[in-house]
């Protein structure tokens, strides 16, 4: 770290990495940073086009990176069919960065893949960091200790034209997660029934530390999967502290450092912790032994139950907004309150984006999938063309394709449905994703958030199904 | 930036709730250039029916409120995906302002640097104003950001504002200039910071 931290007061890991990018604390208390690295995407376009009109540099292009992600085809043969204007979006990030000697995964690169998969898995992504992109799963980093937060296009271009970006000091919240999760059970679980509980407003204004033994439990892509989603619950960054897992799952990395350098940085990264006594402006804690397998029911990642529950009835919700708004969701999703979760039928499955589409996810997916076959059509889409190779080598594509799902290329695909790959109208999806808002994936798309293995689970079954059941006997 | 003092126009009493980004620009006119404009896509998938249509039952639809520069929502507007052209689409339709009782974090910051004012109230104060006639009749509020007051009718309402934000707004200032007045500080902290954090600098890979 850069400044002496012995003689102060308690830090948590916040106000350590805060404190560290400090460049000036203006008269208001926000303050201008250092940003470490940028990610840009095609959607960046807007920031570009400010520059050009200033007639504006990008300041550094060492620390900036492109990643084409929201808008690259990934089904066979579908860049062809993609649209003047989409295959625009992707030349453009091309043009862009090679104008400005900025370092791009474009389409066809071996490292392209979705922004917050590539970085992390390629060692851009480090312990202590302060990285933004404009996009609001930027939090997804923070699993290895970064402090990363989505931005918008006037701030990617301020960022591009200076480096530096204006924040107010975030509130600190943390979140300790002990006890064990069960068998089967998976970080996207453990999210998405921490946003059931806690609402999708409860962070607003905060910056999320996830502490706890079942935190530091998790596996490194879990750790990713937690923090993708905690700009569902308000916040615009989670993190949890680096430790020996972290630093074992970067060593080695292409853009990490190396050797000597790479010890010298763990002894910096071990000074990153929250110390012992550290305060925080509000503290919270559940337990992991409650987190069943959860999956939304309507248009909020809030909307969200164990898979062995029913669906609540908004009558009984005494808040009349969130009644209503319960009401519109189950509307548009077609439910009704009182099914059980698992009478619902599913017309599709989707299984990548940036929360869930690392090789682990694949993998537990695969595992409920191995030697069966799908009832409905499905796309399995990995986060990175590195991914990709590595399920392929491992034979994941096999049992995918075996089972009756497509196994796409890597990009944000029908997360988001920006490149072409949409739920048609009216459908429903288990999805891995983060987002089940109205019209997501697709004009009138009906979308179920849930983990890897359930969406697989529900890919054989046709409906909404506790995977657990369909692991009895295999190995784990 | 054209510095924000006061507006003096009809609100549209939207009164949703959770009104993320994907609903006020669906992505598909992302790749649209902003030079276009971005109006028409405001709220395009809940303005109109399964044909197309407007749909005449819709606030923003409704003729009293054609001429609307505010808006008034409930709780969590532009919640959601960082996408500023979430506030282009405002911004396009001449709507400069929004007032609720909470915005999506990133919404709000986004919606300072393009001249918009996200103004708050507090729940109670949103059900008032959405049921005080001036403002169902689209007759003209008054939103006073000097004084932070919204007037509608013979009522008043004193409305929250973070204080950088407002100094912001009113005198219409860009960030990039403000921040190279600092190049200096930027310099200092770049020498320092290379020598005490090698290893934040990537390696280039072969
Ligand atoms: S995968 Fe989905 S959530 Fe992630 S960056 Fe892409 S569009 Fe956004």
């Amino acid at each position: 770290m850069t400044k002496d931290t012995k003689a102060q007061a308690p830090q948590t890991i916040i106000d350590k990495i805060w404190a560290a990018h400090t460049i000036v604390t203006r008269e208001d208390g926000d303050c201008l940073l250092w940003v470490d690295r940028h990610f840009v995407h095609e959607g960046s376009h807007h920031g570009f086009a400010q520059l050009k009109a200033r007639g504006a540099k990008v300041a550094r292009p060492d620390l900036t990176f492109g990643m084409a992600d929201h808008y690259v085809p990934t089904r066979a043969g579908a860049e062809r069919q993609q649209p003047a204007d989409t295959r625009r979006m992707i030349r453009q990030l091309q043009e862009n960065t090679t104008l400005h000697g900025v370092t791009s995964f474009g389409e066809g690169h071996p490292r392209q893949g979705i922004a917050h998969v590539v970085a992390p898995e390629q060692g851009l992504t480090l312990p202590g960091l302060l990285i933004v992109c404009g996009d609001s799963h930027t939090s997804t980093h923070g699993a290895l200790g970064a402090y990363a937060f989505g931005i918008g296009a006037s701030e990617v271009a301020h960022v591009l034209m200076t480096q530096t970006i204006w924040q107010s000091r975030p509130k600190r919240l943390r979140l300790r997660i002990d006890g064990t999760l069960a068998p089967g059970l998976s970080a996207k679980d453990m999210a998405l029934s921490i946003i059931a509980k806690i609402g999708t407003g409860f962070a607003q204004g905060y910056a999320i530390e996830y502490a706890g033994s079942a935190v530091s439990a998790l596996s490194i892509e879990g750790r990713l999967t937690l923090c993708n989603l905690s700009i569902e619950s308000g916040s615009r960054l989670g993190m949890v502290a680096p430790d020996d897992k972290t630093f074992e799952w970067i060593r080695g990395r292409p853009f990490a450092p190396q050797g000597h350098a790479f010890d010298a940085a763990i002894e910096d990264w071990r000074k990153l912790p929250s110390d012992a006594d550290a305060e925080f402006d509000r503290e919270m804690a559940l337990d992991a032994a409650e987190i069943a397998p959860t999956v939304t029911w309507g248009t909020s990642p809030e909307h969200a139950a164990a898979i062995t529950a029913r669906i609540p009835d908004p009558a009984n919700e005494s808040v009349a907004a969130k009644a209503e708004a319960m009401r519109e969701a189950l509307d548009y999703m077609g439910l009704h309150a009182g099914m059980a979760l698992t009478d619902v039928t599913v017309d599709r499955v989707f299984i990548g984006s940036c929360t869930n589409s690392r090789i682990e996810d694949l993998r537990a997916a695969a595992a409920v999938l191995a030697g069966r076959h799908a009832k409905v059509p499905g796309l399995v889409s990995p986060g990175s063309s590195t991914v990709k190779r590595q399920a392929e080598e491992e034979g994941l594509d096999r049992i995918f394709l075996d089972a009756g799902l497509e196994w796409g290329g890597a990009g944000c695909s029908m997360c988001v449905g920006m490149n072409g790959d949409v739920v048609p109208e009216g459908e429903r999806c288990a999805s891995t994703t983060n987002r089940n808002f109205k019209g997501r994936q697709g004009k009138g798309s009906r979308t179920h958030l849930m983990s890897p293995a359930m969406a697989a689970a529900a890919a054989v079954t046709g409906h909404l199904t506790d995977s657990r059941a369909l692991l009895e006997g295999r190995k784990p | 930036m054209k510095p924000f003092t006061v507006l003096e126009t009809p609100a549209c009493p939207l009164g949703l709730v959770n009104v993320d980004t994907d609903q006020l620009i669906p992505a598909r006119f992302m790749q649209t250039p902003r030079s276009q404009g971005y109006g028409p896509f405001l709220l395009h998938d809940l303005r109109r029916d399964a044909n197309g249509e407007l749909r005449s039952d819709f606030p923003l639809n409704d003729p009293r409120y054609r001429d609307c520069a505010i808006m008034i929502a409930r709780k969590n507007f532009g919640c959601g995906s960082s996408r500023e052209a979430g506030v282009y689409v405002l911004v396009d339709q001449g709507i400069t302002c929004v007032i609720a009782p909470s915005f999506g974090d990133i919404f709000a910051s986004n919606s300072i640097k393009n001249g918009l004012l996200p103004a708050r109230l507090s729940e109670s104060e949103i059900e008032e104003l959405l049921a005080e006639p001036t403002v169902v009749d689209g007759r003209p509020i008054r939103v006073d950001l000097a004084n932070q007051k919204i007037i509608a009718g013979n009522r008043s309402f004193d409305f929250d504002i973070r204080a950088d934000w407002k100094k912001q707004l009113i005198n219409g200032w860009d960030d990039v200039d403000m921040t190279r007045s600092y190049a200096k500080d930027i310099e200092a902290f770049v020498a320092a910071d290379g020598g005490s954090r090698p290893w934040a600098i990537p390696r280039s890979p072969r």
